[in-house]
């Protein structure tokens, strides 16, 4: 029982590393991430547009199989989990193999290794010494620290490069499953929000994406915000001066624009749009009296408010209309922009209680300004505004990060790092002279590899040419004597 | 002594169209010199493009004259044309830079402008450095057609919009459009081995056949009943295109131009019907009769395309969605546009590689090579798609406040990462070489079009301005 227990335990666990249920996996995975880039998805559509493209019916099987909300459907990240768990299996499988190779390097090739490698070469020498040093300098000088490796017959040698080049694939699959890891973090962790402040204002309380309240512990309060706009009017800039406040003290103030958020605790504050909230913040008038010679008297007042003028007659600012249009006798607004904005004044003396409407700009049939005691021209309109920020908290997105880091560096390695390694081992062909054997082999990049190959074989050919020239010079400076 | 006339006599005709191209592109030059002298402003933007498109024509004809005849002199000539035109075209994006005051990846334009440039460097690199002397006759025409295309476009300096000012925007656009490039030559690569690799041409035949196909039938997604073609309008005053509502583009519908459009997609379909019958009934006679075809349905797309620039470059036209009439332009929709351009184009080189395949083998380098250089490009291409989606990850994190949200295009550009890792999985762990791993590369590349074209025109999201 146990027996066929591990036996079907090992079965899933080699179905699992297999390449081929890696590819399978991945395939579907594709032809899933597609079809939700096809089918509307609930998350982006509105619901009475889903309802427009699809029937009843349809509709609900699409939302029967999760189709309208693919990537948060339990079956995808099933999926996505068993990708992860075939990488994991894959690596495990091959890891033990790869990392003896890795601690162990292959040093003194034996005869059927030395039969078997593709790139090797024959060098006649005349001792095997001053072959082994003629090959020792050249290594070196092309870069590599060759090592001696004595033997019961004879000496060898060893020298290789980017051995790491051999760990780089775990490298890669490690970072995949660390951006997987940050995936499944905030899958789980993370809340998205936005909120609309208008300057002044403080909050704690969001609204999540999901449709849950969520009190932060702290509050966040905006002091000022603002647009730039480029001449032909379209927006260039937003920008909001936000505030953290925990325990009634300002712990961190920033000025956000679009791309640069607000990071507090984890939280951050993007900046998103920018709005008139279509009621004003200060209107400023000039009164001029329409009799007497008194000069004009600056009024400043908000939506409302009532401000006297002299002793007897007081303004109100009564109404505001951000976008006026008259119909039917009424004056209305189109919208909450401060498009084609009319205010509505109300001029009222203390002694008669006489009220007298005046409209800026005047409207007929509702402007009375030939009976105030006062005309008005206006200075300076200041709207108030609302700036809108998403506030987001990802905990996984560090993982996310380090994993696309990790992978630059580990697909750098695999394509651009190669492990090369060169063996040199005096040998006796059949006649009985000395020869040297030198062999090589690189992971990537071979003709590369076999043109640098047969170059360092012709520098060791050359050095002992050098050095047998040498040898002759002293004989024959011997001989001279 | 003989030997050298020979030889000299043997190059004699074929520097004769050198000159000749040489003459042309001089002349051009020449007026276009005298255009400026009147206008007196030399080094536009205007005119460093139209001197770039001379220069590339220039050269796309060598190369084409190249592959045609295999005479090596014609290869310097375009390299040094090529020179000429990368030359301007730097200036070109030299000048755009400056004057809008960020790189210019903003606009289909601007994007179109990088593009080329990175096109014509990595052409000349392919050919100084792996010695694919041909690549020129694939790239320069897409080149040629890329500098028309911008021709057509607008050119104003347009603000970048909150969200767009951003380095990592920049970054990510850059990769982008490098990683594209050297998609775009795995595939040429990965195409020449087939052809070197003895492929049939019956086989190639099919294949635009029914890439062609499927470009009328994207395009005919916009057809309206009456025969209509919709395309978005396009505000003038603003430069931009015509939202009803924020995110929902307002349609005009041209009259007609849906029938046109149908009557092509038979046409291109008309080929492929012919090789299935051929393949069926197993008679060569059918593929005589669907090469004829495709010559006809190639005329057939040059007209429909002229009809469409016609119609579209400006015009009043009304809308189902809206009352009254609105205007249109062809800014408005540069993908139809580059759909009907590029279906002329693979025509085109179907039928040059039908009238000149004995010539197109002998200068290819030997398939292994190919095969190598392929591996090698999309190992050049898949670092470079990694770090686009990372940084594109990144701005949207710092913009949008999330750094993946499964938007179309999001999700196509992790597909067409899945597509090249399964290519470089089969080719190393499986030993995938040769025709297989051409086939994979040009899925590959397919997957690639898609997502920079199909999913802005066929799927909404987020990436609106691209």
């Amino acid at each position: 029982m146990a027996s066929t227990l591990h036996t079907a335990g090992s079965k899933i666990w080699q179905t699992l590393a297999s390449i081929k249920t890696g590819v399978v996996l991945l395939i579907l995975t594709v032809i899933v991430a597609a079809a939700g880039t096809v089918i509307l998805q609930r998350p982006n559509t509105e619901a009475d547009e889903m309802q427009a493209a699809y029937s009843p019916q349809i509709l609900r099987l699409l939302d029967a199989t999760r189709l309208t909300d693919v990537y948060h459907a339990w079956w995808f990240v099933l999926l996505l989990f068993l990708v992860s768990c075939s990488i994991i299996a894959a690596s495990i499988e091959r890891f033990p193999n790869a990392w003896r190779f890795y601690s162990r390097p292959y040093k003194r090739p034996d005869e059927s290794f030395r039969k078997a490698l593709r790139v090797q070469a024959l060098v006649p020498v005349r001792d095997e010494d001053e072959g082994l040093a003629a090959a020792e300098r050249t290594l070196k000088a092309s870069g590599l620290k060759p090592e001696t490796l004595i033997g019961f017959e004879h000496a060898s040698l060893f020298a290789e490069k980017n051995r790491m080049a051999e760990m780089a694939v775990f490298i890669v699959h490690t970072s995949l499953l660390l951006i997987f890891l940050g995936g499944i973090v905030d899958a789980l962790f993370a809340w998205h929000s936005s909120i609309d402040l208008t300057q002044g204002q403080q909050s704690a309380q969001l609204q999540l994406k999901s449709g849950a309240l969520k009190t932060l512990p702290f509050a966040i309060r905006c002091d000022a915000a603002g647009r730039e706009n480029y001449p032909d009017g379209s927006p260039k800039k937003w920008w909001s001066k936000l505030a953290v406040v925990e325990n009634g003290r300002d712990v961190l103030t920033k000025e956000i624009t679009v791309n640069d958020p607000l990071v507090y605790q984890g939280v951050r504050f993007y900046q998103s749009s920018f709005g008139s909230n279509g009621k004003v913040d200060k209107l400023t008038l000039n009164a001029h009296p329409n009799q007497g010679a008194d000069p004009a008297k600056p009024v400043a007042m908000g939506q409302g408010e009532t401000v006297a003028i002299d002793a007897d007659t007081t303004v109100q600012f009564a109404q505001f209309i951000p976008d006026y249009v008259v119909s039917d006798g009424q004056v209305y607004t189109r919208s909450a922009q401060a498009e084609n904005p009319a205010a509505h004044l109300i001029v009222t003396s203390l002694k008669t209680g006489k009220r007298v409407n005046v409209w800026i700009p005047p409207i007929e049939g509702f402007d009375q300004t030939a009976e105030s005691p006062y005309r008005f021209d206006v200075q300076d309109l200041k709207m108030g505004y609302f700036t809108g920020l998403q506030v987001s908290h990802e905990p996984g997105q560090w993982a996310v990060w380090g994993g696309v880091l990790l992978m630059g560096v580990g697909l750098g390695f695999v394509f651009y790092l190669s492990h090369v390694r060169f063996w040199v081992m005096p040998v006796r062909d059949a006649r009985g002279h000395t020869q040297l054997w030198v062999g090589g082999m690189a992971n990537r990049n071979r003709d590369a590899f076999e043109q640098r190959f047969g170059d360092v074989v012709e520098k060791i050919k050359l050095e002992l040419e050098a050095g047998a020239a040498d040898v002759e010079q002293e004989v024959s400076a011997l001989a001279g004597d | 002594m003989a030997r050298a006339r020979a030889e000299a006599l043997h190059v004699a005709p074929s520097s004769t169209p050198i000159v000749m191209i040489g003459l042309a592109v001089a002349a051009m030059l020449l007026m276009a010199f005298l255009n400026v002298a009147k206008s007196g402003n030399l080094l536009n933007e205007t005119n460093l493009l139209y001197a770039s498109l001379i220069f590339y024509s220039g050269a796309g004809a060598l190369y084409l004259g190249f592959g045609v005849t295999g005479a090596e002199s014609y290869v310097k000539f375009a390299s040094l044309a090529t020179w000429a035109g990368l030359l301007a075209n730097t200036g070109a994006v030299a000048h755009r830079w400056y004057e809008a005051g960020h790189p210019p990846f903003a606009s289909i334009y601007e994007m179109l402008l990088s593009f080329v440039w990175t096109l014509a460097v990595l052409t000349l690199i392919a050919e100084k450095k792996f010695g694919v002397k041909v690549i020129g006759t694939v790239t320069m025409p897409v080149a040629i057609v890329g500098v028309v295309l911008m021709q057509l476009l607008r050119t104003e300096v347009h603000p970048l919009v909150p969200a767009l000012q951003s380095t990592w925007l920049h970054v990510h656009v850059t990769l982008a459009m490098l990683a594209y490039a050297a998609c775009a030559l795995s595939f040429a690569l990965a195409m020449m081995f087939l052809i070197k690799d003895k492929v049939e041409t019956q086989t190639f035949l099919a294949a635009t056949s029914l890439c062609t196909a499927g470009i009328y039938l994207a395009v005919l997604t916009r057809f309206e009943k009456g025969g209509g073609l919709n395309v978005v309008g396009w505000n003038a005053e603003q430069k931009s295109e015509m939202f009803m509502a924020k995110g929902m583009r307002l349609y005009v519908t041209i009259p007609d131009l849906g029938w046109l459009m149908l009557l092509v997609l038979a046409a291109v379909t008309v080929p492929l019907g012919l090789y299935a019958l051929a393949r069926w009934k197993k008679n060569e006679a059918f593929l005589a009769v669907a090469n004829r075809a495709v010559f006809l349905s190639l005329l057939l797309q040059v007209l429909a395309t002229a009809f469409f620039v016609l119609r579209a470059k400006d015009g009043q036209y009304g809308s189902l969605d809206a009352e009254g009439l609105f205007a249109t332009s062809l800014a408005a929709s540069p993908f139809i546009l580059s759909g009907l351009v590029g279906g002329v184009f693979l025509s085109l080189m179907y039928l040059l590689l039908l009238w000149r395949r004995t010539d197109l083998e002998r200068l290819l380098p030997d398939s292994d090579a190919l095969d190598r250089i392929t591996y090698k490009t999309i190992a050049i291409a898949f670092p470079l798609l990694t770090l686009m989606i990372a940084a594109g990850a990144y701005w949207a994190n710092r913009t949008w406040g999330s750094y993946w949200s499964w938007d179309p295009k999001e999700t196509w550009a992790a597909i067409t990462w899945l597509v090249y890792a399964g290519y470089l999985h089969m080719r190393i762990t499986r030993g995938w070489r040769g025709r297989r791993a051409a086939y994979f590369a040009i899925l590959g590349f397919a997957v690639v079009m898609f997502t920079f074209f199909g999913v802005t025109y066929l799927l909404p999201g987020l990436h609106a301005y691209a």
